[in-house]
C-alpha cells in the first residue's frame, strides 16, 4: 500500500461516540461480512489436499490416497469428488472400497466412471 | 498392553514401538484443568487446580513441606527436537513439571509437502510429523499422564497445503489441540490464499468433530513486523477473521483460542504497550479463549532476559486472564530447545502464577485514564482497517494490496506490508469447483455434498452410505510403518543403544548420548577477543565442536561475559561408582515432639586451626533453617577451637552431641582431628554416650565413620538432615538401654 500518515484522528470521528458494547459489534458485524464470502468459496470448491482427506476417512494410505486423486485429476474427476468416484465404482462394480481404490490407481476404473460421469 | 510407569524407571522406547500397528488412542478432544480453589500447607490457592499424583516440586517448597500447587490455566511446552524418540523422555519430564499441553513442531518444509509424510525421518528444527511418530508420542503420553494423574494434550500443527489431510490424521490418532489459521498460510508461507482458506474450511470441520482446541497464528505478525507493537490493531483484524470463520464453520467457541502475544518486550515500556492491548483483546473476543504467550521478536541469547519477559507476561496472564500459558524456552533465540530449559520455562510459568495467585483480589485495572483510552484507541483502529478491508472489495484485495503486516500503526501505512497475488504463491490455481453431483461419503466433511443423489436420508450421515468411515471405524486405519530403510528411528535406536540401560552414561542437552556440555565463563578481557579465548579454551579441554552461544560485555575493557558449548568424546561408567548414600528424613512434626519430651544439647564449632564458621552457622541457627528450628539449643565455640575443649564442654554442659566442623587441609589434619575427638571422649570415660559429628564441604559419612565418628555430614547439608540423625540416633541408644 501507498505511504501515508496516521489520519486516526479524522477517521474516526463515525466511531467515536459508539458505546464499548457497540463498538465490539460493529467489530464482529464487519469481521462477518470480510468473513462470508470466503466461506462461500470453500463450500463450493474442493481441492486435492481435501480430496485426499477423503479418502483417508475411507481407510486408503496416504500413498494409495495420493495415486487416487492424481489419476482422478488427469482425467478432470476430481470435481465429482475423489471418494465418490471409489464409492460409485464399488457400487456399480460390486466390489470393495479398497478394490475400487486399487482399479483407479491402475487406471480400469477411470473409463467405468468416466462412462458412468458423462 | 504396555505396564503402567513407575517413578524409578526409565520410559522402555522399544516397548512404545512394539505392536504400534494396533495401538488405539484412548481418547479425543481437548481438556481444561479442573479449576477449584485448593489448600495446601496452610494456604489456599483460589486459581488453582488439583494437585498432580506424581510431580517436581519448585526447588524452595522443599521449606514447606514440598507442595506443589497447580495453577488453573493449562501449560504449554513445545518440544521438537529433531528425534521424537528422545522427546518422549523429556515429554516425560516436562509432565512432573507441571505442563499438561505438550506441542511438537514440525521440520523445516513440511508445511509445503503435499501429502502425508509416513516413517520416522529425523527432523531439523522439528519433527517430521508422521502417523508413526504421532501414534508413538500419544502412546507415551498415554502412559505419562496416568503416572502423573492429569490428561495432557497433544498438539501440532493443521497448516500448510495438506491441511485437510493432517486434520485426519490428528483425529484419527488421538491429537488434542492444534495450530489451523489459513492467514499464516498465505502471509508467511505464501501459499496460495484461495486455496488456504477453502482448505481451512475442510480442516476446521474436522478439528470441530474431534473437539480439538484450535490456536490461531495472528502471534507471527508481531514477529515479522519492523516495529511489532505497531500491529496491534491488525492482531485483533486478523484474530477476528479466524475466529468468526472457525465457529461458522463449527468450532465450538471454548475451543477457539487467540494466540495472543504482547507486541513489545522491554527494554520498550513493556507494561505500557502490552497492558491496553491485552485488555483490548479480551474485551472483544470475551466469548473465545486466551492462549498467552511471551513475544520472541525481541529475544536475544540470554536465558535470564528472556525469563524476564516471559515473567512480565505471566503478570500480564494475571492482570487480565489466561486459559493456556505458553512457556517458551528460555534458550530458544539460540538453539533449538534443550531439555533443562523446557523445564525451566515450565517451573518459571508455575512459580509466576501460584506466586500471582488471586492477584485481582488485590488490584483492580483502571477503566479510566491511559488504559482505557489506549484500549479503546487500538480497538478503534481495527475496527476502521476492517472498513478498508471491505471498501477494497474483500480479504483477498487486501492482501493483494499489501494490507497487512505492515509495520505503520493502522491507518498509518509505511507501505512495506506483505501482497500476495490471488492467483500466485505455492498451489496456485489448485482448487477445483465442485460440480452439482458432487459427494463425499465421509464424516466431518465441509461445504456442498451431494448426499441425496443417493439415499435422501442419509443426509446427516454421508459416512453411514459407506458403513462407516475411520472416525467411526479406526480399525480401517491404514498404518505405514516405515519407507526409508536410511532414516528411522530403528536406526537412531541401534547407535545409541549403548547408553540405552546400561551404566554407561553421557551428559546431554536433546538427545540421548550427544555429550554436549556447556560452560559460563568471565574473561577479564574485551568482548572482541574474549569469545576467540574462550574457543580456545575449549579446544585445549578436548571439547569438540566448540561453539559460543552467549556473549555479553560487563564493560568495554574489564570484561566479558561468555557462555560456550561443545562436546566430549568420553562417557562415564556409573558401576565403577559409589552411590552417595540415601537418608530418609524424620518428618519435621516427628522431630519436633521428640525434642520436646527429649530435652538435648549440641556443642559446637569449627575444630583445630581453621576459621571458617559459614557452614557450621547454617546448620545451627534458626535464620538458616539449622538445628536451631527444631528446637534443640546449641553452644557455639567458634572458630579454631582445641579438641579437648569440645569433650570438656559437653561434659560441663551435659550435651548429649558435639559437632565439628572441618575443611579439607593437607597432611590429613582433618583425619586425625576426628581421631583425636573420638580419642578424647574415650579417655575421659563418654564416648558411648555422646554423638560425634563431624562437618565441611569435603566430609563424607564413610571418610567420618572411618575415622571413629558416628557421622559425618557434606555439602548441602540442611538442619533438617542433621536433627533427623540425632533424633533417629537417640531412639536407638535409648532403646539400647531398655
Amino acid at each position: 500500500m501507498k505511504e501515508r500518515h496516521d489520519d486516526y484522528e479524522m477517521r474516526r470521528q463515525h466511531l467515536k461516540d459508539l458505546s464499548d458494547e457497540a463498538l465490539k459489534a460493529y467489530f464482529f458485524e464487519l469481521t462477518e461480512k470480510v468473513v462470508d464470502p470466503l466461506l462461500d468459496l470453500a463450500h463450493k470448491n474442493t481441492s486435492k489436499s481435501i480430496e485426499r482427506s477423503v479418502l483417508l476417512r475411507m481407510g486408503f494410505s496416504s500413498i494409495e490416497a495420493n495415486a487416487i486423486v492424481n489419476a482422478l485429476h488427469e482425467y478432470g474427476l476430481l470435481s465429482k469428488g475423489a471418494g465418490h468416484c471409489v464409492y460409485r465404482l464399488s457400487r456399480d462394480m460390486k466390489m470393495t472400497l479398497r478394490e475400487a481404490g486399487k482399479q483407479i490407481i491402475e487406471g480400469d476404473g477411470i473409463s467405468t466412471l468416466q462412462a458412468v460421469f458423462t | 498392553m504396555m505396564k503402567p510407569l513407575i517413578p524409578d524407571t526409565k520410559i522402555d522406547i522399544h516397548q512404545i514401538l512394539e505392536n504400534l500397528h494396533d495401538y488405539q488412542p484412548r481418547r479425543r478432544g481437548w481438556v481444561w484443568r479442573k479449576k477449584e480453589p485448593v489448600t495446601l500447607n496452610a494456604f489456599t490457592y483460589e486459581q488453582a487446580s488439583p494437585s498432580l499424583k506424581r510431580s517436581v516440586p519448585l526447588p524452595s517448597a522443599r521449606a514447606l513441606n514440598h507442595i506443589d500447587p497447580q495453577p488453573d490455566c493449562v501449560i504449554t511446552t513445545e518440544i521438537a527436537s529433531g528425534r521424537f524418540e528422545d522427546d518422549i523422555r523429556r515429554m516425560r519430564m516436562a509432565a512432573y513439571h507441571g505442563a499438561d499441553h505438550v506441542m511438537v513442531i514440525r521440520t523445516a518444509g513440511q508445511s509445503h509437502f503435499d501429502g502425508l509424510l509416513e516413517g520416522t525421518p529425523q527432523g531439523i528444527g522439528g519433527i517430521p510429523i508422521t502417523r508413526k511418530q504421532l501414534r508413538a508420542q500419544r502412546r507415551a503420553l498415554d502412559l505419562i499422564e496416568e503416572e502423573v494423574g492429569r490428561p495432557i494434550n497433544y498438539h501440532s500443527y493443521v497448516s500448510g497445503v495438506a491441511g485437510p489431510e493432517i486434520a485426519v490424521l490428528f483425529t484419527e490418532e488421538g491429537v488434542n489441540g492444534a495450530h489451523q489459521d489459513p492467514q499464516y498460510n498465505v502471509l508467511y508461507r505464501n501459499i496460495n490464499m484461495v486455496r488456504s482458506f477453502v482448505d481451512a474450511a475442510e480442516s476446521k470441520r474436522i478439528m470441530a468433530y474431534a473437539e480439538m482446541a484450535q490456536i490461531d497464528g495472528a502471534h507471527n505478525a508481531n514477529a515479522t513486523a519492523r516495529d511489532a507493537w505497531k500491529v496491534m490493531p491488525e492482531l485483533l483484524v486478523q484474530h477476528g477473521i479466524n475466529s468468526v470463520y472457525s465457529e461458522k464453520v463449527g468450532i465450538a467457541p471454548e475451543n477457539i483460542c487467540l494466540s495472543t502475544v504482547p507486541p513489545a518486550a522491554a527494554p520498550s515500556p513493556d507494561l505500557k504497550l502490552n497492558l491496553p492491548y491485552a485488555v483490548a483483546l479480551r474485551e472483544f473476543f470475551s466469548r473465545y479463549k486466551m492462549r498467552a504467550q511471551m513475544n520472541t521478536k525481541y529475544m536475544d541469547s540470554s536465558t535470564r532476559e528472556a525469563t524476564v519477559t516471559h515473567v512480565i507476561n505471566l503478570m500480564i496472564s494475571r492482570l487480565t486472564s489466561v486459559d493456556i500459558q505458553s512457556t517458551i524456552t528460555p534458550d530458544e533465540g539460540r538453539n533449538v530447545p534443550w531439555h533443562i530449559y523446557n523445564i525451566e520455562a515450565l517451573d518459571t510459568a508455575k512459580q509466576a502464577l501460584v506466586a500471582m495467585d488471586d492477584l485481582l483480589s488485590m488490584v483492580t485495572l483502571r477503566t479510566d485514564g491511559y488504559l482505557y483510552e489506549k484500549k479503546r484507541e487500538i480497538q478503534e483502529r481495527a475496527v476502521l482497517m476492517l472498513e478498508e478491508i471491505l471498501e477494497m472489495g474483500g480479504y483477498f484485495e487486501a492482501v493483494q494490496a499489501g494490507m497487512f503486516v505492515d509495520s505503520g500503526e493502522y491507518p498509518a501505512r509505511n507501505g512495506d506490508g506483505i501482497a500476495r497475488n490471488m492467483d500466485g504463491g505455492v498451489s496456485a490455481d489448485s482448487v477445483i469447483t465442485r460440480d452439482v453431483d458432487y459427494m463425499a461419503p465421509v464424516t466431518a466433511h465441509f461445504g456442498y455434498n451431494n448426499v441425496k443423489q443417493y439415499d435422501a436420508s442419509r443426509v446427516d450421515d454421508p459416512a453411514s452410505l459407506i458403513g462407516g468411515c475411520t472416525f467411526e471405524k479406526p480399525e480401517m486405519v491404514q498404518f505405514i510403518d516405515e519407507l526409508d530403510p536410511t532414516d528411522n528411528v530403528n536406526l537412531r535406536l541401534e547407535e545409541t543403544e549403548k547408553y540405552r540401560n546400561s551404566p554407561f552414561v553421557k551428559p546431554e542437552v536433546e538427545w540421548l548420548g550427544d555429550g554436549v556440555i556447556t560452560m559460563d565463563l568471565f574473561f577479564p578481557i574485551s568482548e572482541d577477543i574474549a569469545a576467540e579465548a574462550a574457543i580456545e579454551m575449549g579446544r585445549q579441554m578436548r571439547l569438540q565442536d566448540v561453539e559460543v552461544i552467549h556473549q555479553e560485555v560487563l564493560h568495554p575493557s574489564e570484561g566479558t561475559r561468555i557462555q560456550i558449548k561443545g562436546r566430549i568424546d568420553f562417557d562415564i561408567d556409573t558401576s565403577t561408582l559409589k552411590r552417595r548414600e540415601k537418608t530418609n528424613l524424620l518428618p519435621e512434626d516427628e522431630i519436633l515432639a521428640y525434642v520436646k519430651n527429649h530435652p538435648l544439647k549440641v556443642i559446637a564449632g569449627t575444630g583445630g586451626q581453621d576459621e571458617h564458621s559459614v557452614g557450621i552457622r547454617e546448620v545451627l541457627d534458626i535464620k538458616h533453617g539449622g538445628i536451631e528450628k527444631y528446637g534443640i539449643p546449641y553452644t557455639y565455640l567458634g572458630t579454631s577451637v582445641p579438641i579437648e575443649k569440645f569433650v570438656d564442654a559437653a561434659i560441663e554442659m551435659d550435651a548429649q552431641c558435639i559437632m565439628m566442623s572441618t575443611i579439607i587441609s593437607h597432611d590429613d589434619t582433618h583425619y586425625k582431628n576426628m581421631e583425636k575427638l573420638h580419642q578424647y571422649a574415650v579417655e575421659k570415660g563418654v564416648r558411648d554416650r555422646l554423638i560425634l559429628i563431624a562437618g565441611g564441604t569435603q566430609v563424607t559419612p564413610e571418610i567420618a565413620r572411618k575415622h571413629q565418628i558416628d557421622q559425618g555430614f557434606g555439602r548441602g547439608t540442611k538442619g533438617h538432615h542433621i536433627a533427623s540423625y540425632l533424633v533417629k540416633r537417640l531412639q536407638e541408644m535409648h532403646h539400647d538401654q531398655d
